[in-house]
């Protein structure tokens, strides 16, 4: 029976066509969902914009009831998970050591951190429009069982600006798998950037005068805050290029050239 | 064999890898030919999984070459289609099912989906042990996945990195068949272990390497050729003396037998007709395995030493 499949002398080379990138991102996105972890991510995603909705027409004053309020608290836990699917989806390869396979597989690593990143921000994206389109269902509902005048009070561009920064958000996790290649030393590191960060960015504000109108340059989270929070000026958007291109754009080509070069064993 | 105009060869050029000052891989240049299985042969950290590491560019060679039919296995298009590759069975996603991971190397390599059932068959996964996850795996069923995904691409070229570890003595004989079958349809076969045995059993050539040097290498048959004959009797004088008037130089080995350069045949007429009635008669091995036992005994020595040194620092 070997004989019939394995066939080593079967003339393969004039079939063996190179790797479409297209391939490789399929591939990628099949492995975000098809281990336990992934699936459950994926699915808190959907969990956590149901539980928010129930929970803002349930608490919510009603005068708050708008279409921003749900917007907001739906895209807070999204902004919170999908990085966590962008470092495992990068660190995994190192961790669980699947890399072995992989990049035999793909010789050139940037293609399959390419693919990684580009179906992170297909997920990030599909979860996005997800959480608006719930949104405004719990906005139509919510308004209607309170009987309150509906608030439609997210503009397209406003819209766009939430979807950049929950970009912002994922790719911070792509460049912190990058640079570490540990699951759990790159979420670590994410946790210290997005929570503790933020609050020691804070106190340092309120007591230095100095930091505090260097902040908007400097800080990441503060610059990219602003885009969870209607249209930018152009400084704020100065602000965000500036800051994300340092503590994004930066680290994440130091990033890849560790990809590129560290040992998978 | 070659009757498409291709030949698969595996061609190692003066490859070392150095860290910082220890060097692991030292120089070490070979060629594994197309319809032959080349067994590559050494003690626990030998440079063995470092080489092939840098055959498949996981690694990159400081310096030095691995080709694959010329080409840096970096250039291969599809590199699953034209070379199998097994380096650690266990390095895969626990949390993925079998099956799961052989459909992520079928699509990876654009095959048919048919072709992770087939490979399934071939390595004698059931259905239901398909559908568990790796985690849940022994280690012989994750040697069989491994060799699934290195030939679920039917490349010409296979490099498995101790493929028989963990295989119980039915998994060793069927990876031996299957092995066998894929070197006699033309395909090229290089793989690993740190047993002797093992290589004799499968390999048709061998190429022993032993603190990141090539010690020996050879067709199995050179290598494992007769370097005397071993005779016993149950006269030891009698036999002594019948060698002695026959003109054949004799050793007394440690377990008290006659070792003589003489062949089998010679040493076995010599008794006859000096009428000693032989209780056993067999040829000692080229030395292989003492060469073997002497570098692992070595590389274990140094072990021990470094530790000593490390102890007393």
């Amino acid at each position: 029976m070997t004989a019939i499949v394995i066939d080593p002398v079967r003339d393969q080379r004039a079939d063996v066509y190179p790797v479409p990138l297209s391939r490789v991102i399929n591939v990628e996105l099949r492995k975000m969902f098809d281990t336990r972890s992934g699936f459950w991510l994926m699915a808190s995603i959907v969990i956590t914009a149901l539980l928010t909705t129930i929970g803002t027409i349930a608490f919510a004053p009603e005068t708050d009831l708008t279409y921003y309020t749900f917007a907001k608290a739906i895209g807070f836990p999204m902004t919170v998970v999908l990085p966590i699917i962008a470092i495992l989806s990068i660190t995994g390869e190192w961790s669980q050591r699947s890399g072995l396979t992989t990049f035999t597989l793909v010789p050139h690593r940037n293609r399959v951190i390419a693919a990684k990143a580009v179906s992170s921000v297909a997920v990030a994206i599909a979860s996005m429009l997800f959480a608006f389109v719930i949104g405004a269902i719990g906005n139509l509902v919510g308004t209607a069982i309170t009987g309150t005048e509906m608030v439609w009070d997210v503009s397209l561009a406003e819209g766009v600006n939430i979807v950049l920064g929950s970009l912002l958000c994922l790719l911070t996790g792509t460049m912190l798998g990058m640079l570490i290649r540990s699951s759990a030393g790159a979420l670590v590191a994410y946790f210290v950037y997005s929570l503790l960060l933020p609050t020691v960015a804070g106190i340092l504000a309120s007591s230095q005068e100095w930091f505090r109108d260097l902040q908007p340059w400097v800080d990441l989270n503060y610059a990219q805050a602003a885009l969870f929070e209607g249209t930018l000026t152009a400084e704020q958007w100065a602000n965000v290029v500036v800051t994300a291109s340092t503590w994004l754009v930066l680290p994440a080509i130091l990033g890849l050239r560790l990809v590129m070069k560290s040992e998978v064993k | 064999m070659d009757t498409m105009g291709r030949s698969s060869v595996i061609t190692i050029e003066s490859l070392s890898k150095r860290y910082g000052a220890s060097t692991v891989v030292d120089n070490i240049s070979f060629v594994a030919p197309a319809g032959r299985v080349t067994g590559f042969l050494g003690p626990n950290g030998a440079g063995k999984s470092t080489s092939m590491r840098m055959m498949v560019g996981l690694t990159s060679p400081t310096p030095g070459s691995a080709t694959i039919s010329g080409r840096r296995f970096a250039d291969l298009r599809n590199p699953g289609r034209e070379v199998g590759v097994m380096l650690d069975a266990s390095a895969q996603h626990a949390g993925r099912t079998g099956r799961e991971i052989l459909t992520i190397a079928q699509r990876m390599m654009g095959l048919p989906g048919r072709r992770v059932a087939e490979m399934l068959e071939l390595v004698s996964l059931t259905e239901t042990e398909a559908n568990r996850r790796v985690g849940n795996y022994s280690l012989g069923m994750r040697q069989r996945l491994g060799i699934a995904t290195a030939l679920i691409g039917g490349p010409a070229v296979l490099i498995l990195d101790e493929p028989a570890n963990g295989l119980d003595p039915a998994g060793i004989r069927w990876m031996r068949d299957l092995l066998r079958g894929y070197a006699d349809q033309g395909g090229t076969v290089l793989l690993s272990s740190h047993l002797l045995r093992e290589i004799e059993v499968i390999a048709d050539d061998i190429v022993m390497i032993g603190n990141g040097r090539i010690v020996c290498q050879g067709s199995k048959t050179q290598l494992l050729q007769s370097a005397g004959t071993i005779a016993r009797a149950a006269d030891m004088y009698a036999l002594k003396r019948a060698f002695d008037t026959s003109g054949l130089p004799t050793t007394v080995s440690d377990d008290g037998a006659l070792r003589t350069d003489a062949d089998p045949t010679r040493v076995g007429r010599v008794a006859h007709e000096a009428g000693v009635a032989l209780i056993e008669l067999r040829t000692v091995d080229g030395g292989l395995e003492e060469m073997f036992l002497q570098l692992t005994a070595d590389t274990q020595r140094e072990r021990a030493d470094t530790q000593r040194e490390r102890k007393g620092a």
